[in-house]
């Protein structure tokens, strides 16, 4: 048996749940599909004192619409994300990316909120959140509180989170009906290891030229970082090959990544730029009006 | 530190068991040491190989990475709930004449997520058996027997 011994709760209600995070917190992790944390409990680099198991709190895995808003349940799974028609129809954005997302069968238990908030630097669902504004609704011992996807990563598996507190709700702003997105990625295979990988979405007039664009990276820094460079020589501008290549060069100034065993970061850096021209080019191939 | 033991009713291949367990037991361990069903196989116990993989209620998942007490009140499904006694199903069967095994250490991994594969996707091309069999690694045959395997299954199914 691998894993260290823990303390371990299986609340059945949402006010439970936060309840015990409130009694247990430093000491508690939440335990969403498991699919990041599990194996490094087995592997003995993380040894929480208490788990609160969140897969029987039927009130925490949900997928609506609200007004403008696209709304998931922390426990939401990966896999319903990928094959809901309303996550096709509005957020194109998070669809494209989730078949990224490790295998089929980790996105059966893999969760919204758990990815979210691991918080792997080269996950795609944060990348995804924070091309997208998405907002992220904590819950703790005094209330909710929305944090702006792009305020919510600070480094490396490292949230905006306190020790008492939980991902209760994420709330993606919907696209508009014009706008095209894609999600290009890099790793050791299809479905391994991410190492770099780039959030695309566009609003495209009817004329072809850019209104809105939103681009991050993932695997290139301590978190997913908006291509704020690339976004600023798109907008007002047609999306063709005229312009695609100098975009995608300026997303090399806007990353910070870092070296490790899988790539350098000059490595990642040329990542990015191939990337955000892949992701680029697919959105262009998608049309406009 | 406490870690009660917890009782748990787990149906495996139809079949109740009705034990006490710590919760740090995984479920793989819990399906080959308390079920005695030795058919799932532990290989990188991260979630990375597939080796471990069975259906949970309907669903594929690693084994490795759930906790045996999750799968209270549910139903499991393990390779060794696939044949009907001695005679293997389709799938099974197409991986024996397709020489989709050598060594055999990770094809119950294999059989369990195409169960899943072929309930929701009854006739899948190329591609699509190629990306479902990307989540689990074989370092005997290349895949290219796995994939003729798969698609000769499809045509008894």
């Amino acid at each position: 048996m691998k894993p260290a011994p823990f303390e371990y709760f299986v609340p059945e209600a949402a006010d439970e749940a936060l309840a015990l995070m409130a009694e247990h917190g430093l000491e508690a992790r939440p335990l969403a599909g498991g699919q990041s944390l599990v194996p490094l409990i087995n592997m003995r680099m993380a040894q929480p004192g208490v788990l609160i198991d969140l897969n029987r709190c039927a009130e925490f895995a949900y997928l609506r619409e609200d007004g403008d808003a696209l709304v998931s349940g922390p426990m939401t799974r990966q896999r319903e994300l990928e094959l809901s028609p309303i996550v096709r129809r509005h957020c194109p954005l998070i669809a494209k990316a989730m078949p990224h997302m490790g295998h089929a069968t980790i996105r059966n238990r893999g969760t919204a909120g758990g990815s979210l908030s691991h918080a792997d630097p080269s996950a795609e669902l944060p990348g995804v959140a924070v091309a997208m504004d998405a907002e992220l609704i904590a819950g703790g011992p005094n209330g909710r509180r929305a944090i702006p996807a792009t305020e919510f990563y600070l480094a490396e598996l490292t949230t905006a989170l306190e020790p008492e507190e939980m991902l209760c709700e994420i709330r993606f702003p919907k696209a508009t009906e014009n706008s095209r997105a894609s999600f290009a990625e890099v790793g050791s295979h299809f479905g391994g290891l991410a190492i770099v990988g780039v959030a695309g979405q566009v609003e495209i007039s009817a004329s072809g030229h850019c209104n809105k664009v939103a681009l991050a990276a993932t695997g290139a820094g301590e978190r997913p970082m908006r291509l704020t460079s690339a976004e600023a020589l798109l907008t007002g501008q047609v999306l063709d090959e005229r312009i695609i290549p100098d975009a995608a060069e300026a997303a090399a100034a806007d990353v910070e990544p870092l070296e490790d065993l899988h790539a350098s970061a000059h490595w990642r850096r040329r990542a990015v730029v191939a990337m955000t021209a892949q992701a680029l080019r697919e959105i262009a191939s998608q049309g406009v009006g | 530190m406490s870690a009660a033991r917890r009782d748990v009713r787990i149906t495996v291949n139809g079949r109740t068991y009705a034990v006490s367990v710590e919760p740090r037991l995984l479920l793989v361990d819990f399906l080959r040491h308390e079920c005695g069903l030795t058919g799932t196989h532990v290989g990188c116990a991260h979630g990375v190989c597939g080796a471990c993989t069975v259906v949970l209620d309907g669903a594929s998942v690693r084994s490795c990475l759930t906790f045996a007490v999750q799968a209270d009140n549910s139903e499991i499904t393990t390779v060794e709930g696939l044949a009907d006694g001695e005679s293997l199903n389709a799938l099974q069967r197409a991986f024996h004449e397709n020489h989709a095994l050598q060594c055999g250490y990770c094809t119950p991994g294999f059989l369990m997520s195409l169960t899943e594969f072929l309930r929701e996707t009854p006739d899948p091309s190329e591609a699509e058996i190629r990306e479902r069999l990307s989540g689990n690694l074989c370092r005997c045959t290349g895949y290219a027997n796995i994939v003729r395997a798969v698609q000769a299954a499809v045509q008894e199914m």
